[in-house]
């Protein structure tokens, strides 16, 4: 994904001359030709997250579009004031992408991890959060927000699912389940394909979004509607439950129950090994999904 | 006449911030920044009410936001803002609070309170007039003047801004500092040396002297960004 968003960046800065990058040193060589060829567009300020965000705010205040990168504790939790006040107080503003997401530098340890980030963003109004799920749906996100003057986060993984899907604020169905079904399961971006596998044998909706705000609230509440149950589980590769006020809100009238899955909040987990392991940790892996799913749906 | 006609000189600015604070309850905060604003607005900055949105005006960015009477009080002798408007300051439906929000506050160029933002989004804004190769009529490029404060200074991302700005080559702008000696450890060796050793050039005049100020703002460049040190004492 981080390639992608290079090569769709660097185009970009090509054909828009709105378009700047503001670096922190991470990924800073994958712009280095841009740099020459379109001087003052793209701004490495070194090790500086702050001012990456400020500058990134003073570039919107003149009409140009930044597209701002780091490590996502980096870019999101480091610089969160700077987020607040210098681009949604000021009233611009700027695409934020992270890599990282929750665990892909889990060799790394803690802190170049941030689970929380959704969550964190999600405090604040007026942010458009895209958690893709294949590189081409980056490209497609990135092409959809480098023309506007809104404020977008794009969240990269390493985690990826075999094929992308069309890119867009509304839930996609990739099955449907009876009318007697057991209700309704949401997978947030790349935790599509191992929530397929883990509910091929339950009668229950499977829905998808890469657009997580805003929730696409009226989708959720039709399919729950049409579902045999008003019981929707969430699959969230970050955070458990940042979504949660989101079902809640979209099934206010009616009596639901909902579960959530995602990162957890109660501890710390202090371990290195492969992202797959910290899946497996937080029960996000297939067989965490399958054994969650078959608790909450009663089966 | 009207009314902006009628409170449109230095002299009236005690009036002007009379209406919002009361006479008797000017604070050194505001009173810290009344001549440097004046100066700026009167004398150096090119931009008017008629063209504050203009892509190629000067631009001000109040990062010390806190006291901000003395700037409402100058933007309001300058034609930004109505002098009735400075009436019920801070008030539900005023748009005037204690810290100026860049939405509600016309001529204001950025919301600021917050210390340590406006440095940075100066920058920004610096790299980004440049980088569009935005020119006045006559060729030259606008400037960007940000005012913080001495105390505002302890904020580490203001630190980042100012090493990273002349690396960056961002010779349009300009921080003044108000030096009124509140920052909690003081800046020993001088403000002006934080700012020299990171390839600033930087003056230093008291805060209080508007010819010296203008010199300062408008004396040739050496093609640097530039820091001018305004030392005020408070309350005077």
């Amino acid at each position: 994904m981080r390639d992608t968003f290079a090569a769709t960046v660097n185009a970009a800065l090509d054909d828009d001359p709105r378009a700047a990058v503001v670096l922190a040193a991470i990924s800073a060589g994958m712009f280095r030709r841009s740099a020459v060829r379109h001087p003052g567009r793209v701004i490495d300020l070194g090790i500086r997250e702050q001012a990456m965000i400020g500058v990134a705010g003073g570039l919107a205040l003149t009409g140009m579009r930044p597209i701002v990168h780091s490590y996502a504790p980096f870019l999101i939790e480091r610089p969160f004031e700077q987020i607040k006040i210098s681009l949604a107080h000021q009233d611009v503003g700027a695409i934020l992408v992270s890599i990282g997401a929750s665990y892909d530098a889990s060799e790394e340890g803690r802190t170049h991890q941030a689970p929380g980030d959704v969550t964190l963003l999600d405090t604040l109004p007026g942010w458009t959060v895209h958690v893709p799920g294949h590189p081409d749906e980056v490209r497609d996100m990135l092409r959809q927000a480098i023309p506007g003057d809104d404020r977008v986060y794009l969240r990269l993984s390493g985690t990826t699912n075999r094929a992308p899907l069309p890119v867009g604020p509304r839930l996609n169905v990739l099955r449907t389940g009876s009318p007697r079904s057991a209700g309704v399961v949401v997978a947030v971006g790349p935790m599509l394909d191992r929530t397929l596998e883990a509910t091929a044998d339950l009668d229950v909706t499977v829905a998808h979004t890469t657009t997580v705000r805003p929730f696409d609230r009226e989708g959720l509440s039709a399919l729950t509607a049409a579902a045999g149950n008003a019981d929707v589980l969430l699959v969230e590769p970050y955070l458990r439950g940042t979504s949660a006020h989101e079902v809640s809100e979209a099934l206010s009238d009616r009596r639901h129950r909902q579960r959530s899955l995602g990162v957890a909040r109660d501890t710390e987990l202090r371990a290195y090994g492969t992202p797959a392991e910290h899946a497996r940790a937080h029960g996000l892996d297939t067989e965490g999904i399958a054994k969650a799913a078959r608790d909450f749906f009663l089966v | 006449m009207t009314t902006t006609a009628t409170f449109s000189r230095y002299a009236d600015l005690p009036a002007l911030i009379g209406l919002m604070e009361g006479d008797e309850k000017h604070n050194g905060a505001s009173n810290s920044t009344l001549d440097v604003l004046w100066v700026l607005y009167d004398r150096v900055l090119d931009v008017t009410p008629g063209t504050a949105e203009d892509p190629a005006r000067d631009r001000f960015l109040l990062s010390k936001g806190h006291g901000p009477a003395a700037f409402y009080a100058v933007l309001a002798a300058k034609g930004f803002l109505d002098v009735t408007t400075l009436r019920g300051w801070t008030s539900f439906d005023s748009p005037l609070g204690h810290h100026p929000d860049r939405v509600l506050v016309p001529g204001a160029e950025i919301g600021s309170g917050s210390l340590g933002h406006g440095l940075p989004l100066a920058l920004g804004t610096a790299l980004g007039l440049r980088a569009q190769g935005i020119r006045k009529p006559d060729g030259t490029g606008p400037r960007v003047v940000v005012l913080v404060g001495d105390g505002e200074l302890d904020e580490g991302s203001n630190h980042e801004a100012i090493a990273a700005a002349a690396r960056l080559g961002s010779d349009n702008l300009t921080v003044v500092v108000i030096d009124n000696a509140s920052a909690s450890h003081g800046w020993p060796g001088g403000i002006g040396r934080r700012f020299e050793v990171e390839g600033w050039e930087t003056r230093e005049v008291g805060g209080r002297d508007h010819d010296a100020l203008h010199d300062a703002f408008t004396r040739t460049r050496t093609g640097r960004p530039l820091a001018v040190i305004a030392r005020v004492r408070n309350g005077n």
